[in-house]
């Protein structure tokens, strides 16, 4: 019965019509009555990506699910939209992420509440719009349209220096955007279609490809983000309310690594293999260098910021480095581990990191610092949440058993077969984030109690506690069983490595 | 029958998992009895089929079960799959981690009474268990890793049990951080493994293993590698961490701010013995590469001699005992280099059983002490806890090797194998393990002097409540002395002198290597292999330690304050440990330190977003405030500036 409806409109469209209904009812003042609406749209929506999961065809790499309609016929611009192993996982982050922070916002929330869960409910959509999208101008649209809650998220519940934060935030990604808009038409107007697909059919010389490759970059390397112009996240994050930072931290670096994965590689595949190089470097260099600054950071939350930048650093690095992996070792498969391995780590990135960032928004509730040294020996008085944050923490550390450990570790495991110097530099993270996430963990959680407010901490409510449990059950989901993860992707993958290492010329 | 070794493997794996699990989720739902109830359950059932495994593989010969248990994950061409590998080193293990970890459970419920946080002590320490088991269960490298990190994770949460405590947090920390130092060695063995095998598993690695012997590598350009020999160096990094082998032991020391049972079970009979595990494992690998073999039986006899010195200067009874299991995890990494890897396993479960003693009887005396861990506050203790006294005198007589007792049978195989080794540093190496028996023999019997016998120089109140432990802990105490005096006598023989012996097939060794082979041509049985022993340089090293630390600490107290006074260089290298510490503080942590400091505060803040970024933001702010005035609104200046503008083409137009 679930399969005839139009799953993945509804998972755009009820949230939309959730946000309205509940800026309605808090305009009627029936505040509550809003807050139960909220949680029982996603709650809906999580229901409806189960049959996403259950019927997805393994064996095809065709988009599943998909609705046509016309849009703008004139341009031949289409409402189109389906998932394939890449988006399909996406999605259910996506609404698994957004039940999250809607039900955190529970008591947290006081403040103008109907309206902060109506902005998080269109960023919802907004974000499954950007994975379903099949038509890059709707794509766009969404893309785009993801920024304005988010803008209104960091402007309006955020802390003191918000305004500066938003607007930083928002001129720097939509500058990444720019470019790419002008691309999409470009291809659009070359293959008389705005289909992706259709994207990937068409030759281009490499110069094109040059330049559509640096503006994919320039908008792609800003969300996810990519060193050097990460700077925008640790001033977002920190000034972000606590939901904002885990969707931020959860969905909003995906749509970069998701760029990678649906334009650069198959569009672009001999620019992507020319300057491969430069993007390998890139992301060493996220992953050493962001992880030594996460080390120096004394506000908690910076250094969550920055732990979870240097993460993304494997997704890029497995995305480009599937051409030295086919030209040392010969085997276009070598190279699906390296970019499945990408895949998980967005995914698993978006547990840890969200975990991470939702517990910090706990502290902060109770404790409105983000200094380090003013927290020390919270697992006096919140054995519990201690407990549960030690998974995170060890999670981000990468341990075996976690989701934080399979994408690490297929990463690096294919970097081997690139470089050695490659699998050396990107394991250093072993060393770099156990250090940066423990040496937080002992100064935060460890020792004495010394001030007056941590003695007063009351532990986890049960609310929290069942929050914080679904993200502990997905993060050990992931780490002892990832094929459940690994099975749908491997098509598309196949079909990406396929597209990438097809040369256009 | 290959059916019945699963199930009873996935028993003995996962009942400490559930007693972990109920112990640590329903830590407020239930008492503290029920929780140790169910984790001690759960290590017993462990233990028992453990011992049902060890019966039908070693002693019934049942076929070695080796099966995948369930794919973890697909990528391309690969299937990563957990599965197990109960061959008779993994039973050998299994039967030693079991066993002493259900001591060290009963032995805590005596040990940890009245600690707030006791049934979280018991959920981590059935935690360990689990992880330890998945460790030795594995059949590839993928699971192996799992249970490598699993016990590193257990080991930084109990060291840093009583968190409150700065040092113990510091403790743990460090820990962590040194095996991870270790472990990105280890991941990287493990992706050179995956590169060039195409498999994680053990059958397909050591199968293909002779075809690689000729394989190179370049790491740096034009400088070609063997593969193997990179290979088993990279995993031998790993061991370094765990099983703190110079220069990666400096986290052991520290981790003696856990409490003394974890001591007993992690740091000394059962993790720190999991590198000596991997490298007997990888036997396959490591005999292919001499060279990687010189390595560890160099690191190893080092470890064994130079980190037995500094146990002879420590005052802490508890540091005294780590510096000794470093140094007989050196040994038994000395016996791996050798090739002899069946004598090091040997030894590892002969030590398993008296360190553990030797643990647990400290442990008996800090308690009775009131937690005073200092020898020089002790003494005269045999008259007060005859039980401890016995069992302690059992460990130490097994740990400096004095025939019959179980480290003799083991500790001396070692050193002779060292001896007939040929591989390059094999007299080095025979050299430091054999002045390393004159140093055991000194620092063990020093510390059983201190604390059991002279003078009594605890203050009166602590006199006065001195008494012998209860049977909690006493038992475990007991349960351990036997093995310690029995386990070498009767398993020698078979165990490494036999053909076909206990361990069957479970490490090759090629022919040029096996030193056990050539031992065992010159063995006739138990005694006259300790008649033969009486004549032999180990055996008097071990009696001039012994006799040193007669005179030293019982005849004439007097003497080490003079010979301190008179080596104080010495004793000053000692005590700071030969500087390991002083240089990681000064290179590497501040060097890490101020490198972050750097990017933060200068590349990051700096360069980039003030001038870069809010740079590039200022830029158009001044650049629009100047342009800004062009725009003045007034008609005059507009006019004005169209006359320069006409002038100045004029001007161009006539002079061009």
């Amino acid at each position: 019965m679930l399969t005839n409806l139009p799953l993945l409109s509804l998972q755009i469209w009820l949230p939309v019509v959730a946000a309205i209904a509940v800026l309605l009812l808090g305009k009627l003042g029936m505040e509550t009555l809003g807050r139960v609406v909220a949680i029982a749209a996603v709650f809906v929506c999580l229901i409806l990506c189960i049959p996403l999961y259950a019927d997805f065809d393994t064996t095809t790499y065709a988009y599943q699910f998909r609705e046509t309609l016309d849009w703008i016929p004139a341009f031949k611009i289409k409402y189109d939209i389906g998932v394939d192993g890449i988006g399909m996982p996406l999605v259910i982050l996506t609404v698994f992420t957004s039940l999250i922070v809607i039900l955190a916002a529970w008591k947290s929330i006081q403040h103008k509440a109907t309206q902060y869960l109506a902005t998080f409910l269109i960023l919802q959509a907004m974000t499954v719009g950007v994975f379903v999208a099949v038509d890059a101008l709707l794509f766009y649209v969404f893309w785009e349209a993801m920024l304005i809650p988010m803008y209104l998220a960091i402007g309006i519940w955020g802390s003191k220096n918000r305004s500066y934060a938003a607007i930083k935030f928002f001129l720097y990604t939509f500058l990444g955007s720019a470019l790419m808009l002008i691309v999409m038409l470009y291809l659009g107007l070359k293959a008389d279609s705005f289909s992706i697909p259709d994207f990937y059919g068409i030759s281009l010389t490499m110069t094109e490809q040059m330049l559509i490759f640096f503006a994919f970059l320039l908008a792609f390397a800003v969300k996810v983000p990519m060193w050097p112009v990460h700077t925008w996240l640790p001033d977002a994050h920190t000034e972000a309310p606590a939901g904002g930072s885990v969707i931020l931290a959860a969905l909003m670096l995906k749509v970069g690594g998701y760029g990678f994965f649906r334009f650069s590689l198959p569009i672009a595949p001999d620019a992507s293999h020319a300057l491969d190089w430069l993007m390998i470097a890139l992301s060493l260099v996220g992953i050493v260098y962001i992880g030594l600054i996460a080390l120096a950071q004394t506000d908690m939350k910076r250094l969550i910021a920055y732990s979870s930048v240097a993460h993304m650093g494997f997704v890029t690095l497995g995305c480009f480095m599937i051409y030295m992996i086919v030209h040392t070792s010969g085997n276009p498969r070598d190279a699906n581990m390296s970019l499945e391995g990408a895949m998980v780590q967005m995914i698993s990135h978006g547990f840890g990191s969200g975990a991470l960032f939702l517990g910090f928004g706990m502290l902060y509730e109770r404790l409105h610092t983000r200094e380090i040294q003013s927290f020390g020996g919270i697992a006096n008085t919140m054995p519990v949440f201690a407990a549960l944050f030690m998974v995170f923490a060890m999670s981000n550390v990468g341990l075996p058993g976690t989701s934080g450990f399979v994408g690490e570790f297929m990463v690096i495991l294919s970097a081997f077969k690139a470089n050695f110097w490659i699998a050396f530099a990107a394991a250093l993270t072993l060393i770099i984030g156990a250090s940066y996430t423990l040496w937080m963990y002992k100064r935060v959680f460890y020792g004495e109690v010394t001030s007056e407010k941590v003695a007063a901490l009351k532990d986890v409510s049960w609310l929290e506690w069942s929050v914080l449990m679904m993200l502990v059950f997905a993060i050990f989901l992931v780490g002892f069983y990832p094929e459940s993860l690994l099975r749908v992707m491997h098509t598309s993958i196949d079909h990406l490595v396929q597209l990438s290492l097809q040369t256009k010329l | 029958m290959a059916n019945t070794l699963y199930h009873y493997a996935l028993v003995a794996l996962l009942a400490p998992l559930f007693g972990c699990l109920v112990a640590g989720l329903f830590a407020k739902k239930i008492s503290i009895k029920a929780a140790q109830g169910v984790t001690i359950a759960g290590v017993a059932i462990a233990f028992f089929c453990a011992l049902m495994l060890l019966k039908w593989v070693m002693f019934d010969h049942v076929a070695p079960y080796n099966e995948t248990v369930y794919v973890w994950g697909t990528s391309g061409n690969l299937s990563l799959n957990v599965g197990f590998l109960i061959d008779q080193l993994t039973v050998l293990m299994m039967t030693i981690v079991t066993f002493v970890s259900l001591l060290v459970h009963i032995y805590s419920i005596g040990y940890m009474e009245g600690d707030p946080g006791v049934k979280r002590f018991f959920a981590y320490m059935s935690l360990f268990t689990f992880g330890m088991l998945s460790l030795v269960m594995a059949n590839n490298f993928l699971l192996l890793f799992f249970g490598w990190e699993t016990v590193g994770l257990v080991s930084y949460l109990l060291i840093g049990f009583w968190f409150k405590k700065d040092s113990a947090a510091l403790g743990g920390f460090k820990a962590f951080i040194v095996n991870r130092i270790g472990d990105f060695g280890f991941l990287l063995g493990i992706a050179v493994i995956l590169s060039y095998f195409g498999s994680l598993d053990y059958a397909t690695v050591f199968a293909e293993a002779p075809k690689l012997s000729g394989s190179t590598i370049a790491l740096i350009p034009n400088v070609e590698w063997s593969v193997l020999t990179v290979t088993c160096l990279l995993l031998f990094i790993g061991a370094m961490g765990k099983s703190a082998q110079l220069p990666l032991h400096i986290w052991l020391p520290e981790s003696m701010e856990g409490p003394t049972p974890i001591s007993a079970l992690i740091h000394a009979a059962t993790m720190v013995t999991a590198g000596v595990y991997m490298v007997a494992r990888m036997s396959p690998l490591f005999n292919l590469s001499p060279t990687a073999l010189s390595v560890v039986m160099i690191i190893g006899a080092t470890g064994a001699l130079s980190l037995g010195l500094l146990a002879v200067v420590e005052d802490d009874i508890k540091r005294v005992v780590a510096f000794s299991t470093m140094s007989q995890l050196g040994y038994m990494m000395a016996a791996n280099g050798a090739g002899a890897y069946e004598a090091g396993i040997f030894h590892l479960a002969t030590h398993a059983c008296f360190k553990a003693l030797l643990f647990l009887g400290a442990g008996s005396v800090i308690m009775a002490m009131h937690h005073e861990q200092n020898l020089h506050k002790m003494g005269g203790l045999r008259k007060y806890m005859p039980i401890t006294f016995l069992t302690f005198l059992v460990g130490t007589l097994a740990i400096t090797a004095i025939p019959p007792f179980s480290g003799f049978f083991s500790k001396d195989t070692i050193i002779e194998a060292v001896y007939e080794s040929h591989i390059s540093g094999a007299f080095y190496a025979y050299c430091c393990l054999l002045i390393g028996a004159f140093v055991t023999a000194l620092y063990s019997f020093r510390a059983l002097f201190l604390a059991f016998y002279g003078k009594e120089r605890m203050g009166e109140e602590a006199r006065h409540h001195l008494h012998e432990s209860p049977f909690t802990i006493t038992v475990p105490l007991i349960c351990l002395a036997i093995p310690s005096v029995l386990l070498g006598l009767v398993m020698v023989s078979s165990m490494l002198f036999s053909q076909p012996g206990l361990m069957g097939q479970a490490i090759p060794v090629i022919p040029e290597l096996d030193v056990l082979g050539e031992l065992a041509a010159h063995y006739h049985g138990v005694v006259p292999m300790i008649w033969h022993s009486l004549f032999g340089l180990t055996f008097w090293f071990t009696m001039a330690g012994l006799a040193t630390a007669w005179y030293c600490y019982i005849q004439h107290p007097e003497v080490p304050a003079q010979f301190a006074q008179r080596f104080s260089a010495v004793r000053y290298v000692l005590l700071k440990r030969y500087g390991f510490d002083a240089f990681n503080d000064l290179v590497f942590v501040r060097g890490t330190r101020m490198l972050s400091n750097f990017f933060y505060y200068f590349a990051d803040a700096k360069v980039i977003d003030s001038w870069l970024v809010n740079g590039s933001g200022r830029g158009v702010q001044r650049v629009a405030g100047i342009v800004r005035r062009v725009q003045s609104g007034y008609l005059y200046h507009y006019a004005f500036a169209m006359i320069l503008g006409v002038l100045a083409l004029l001007v161009w137009l006539v002079l061009r």
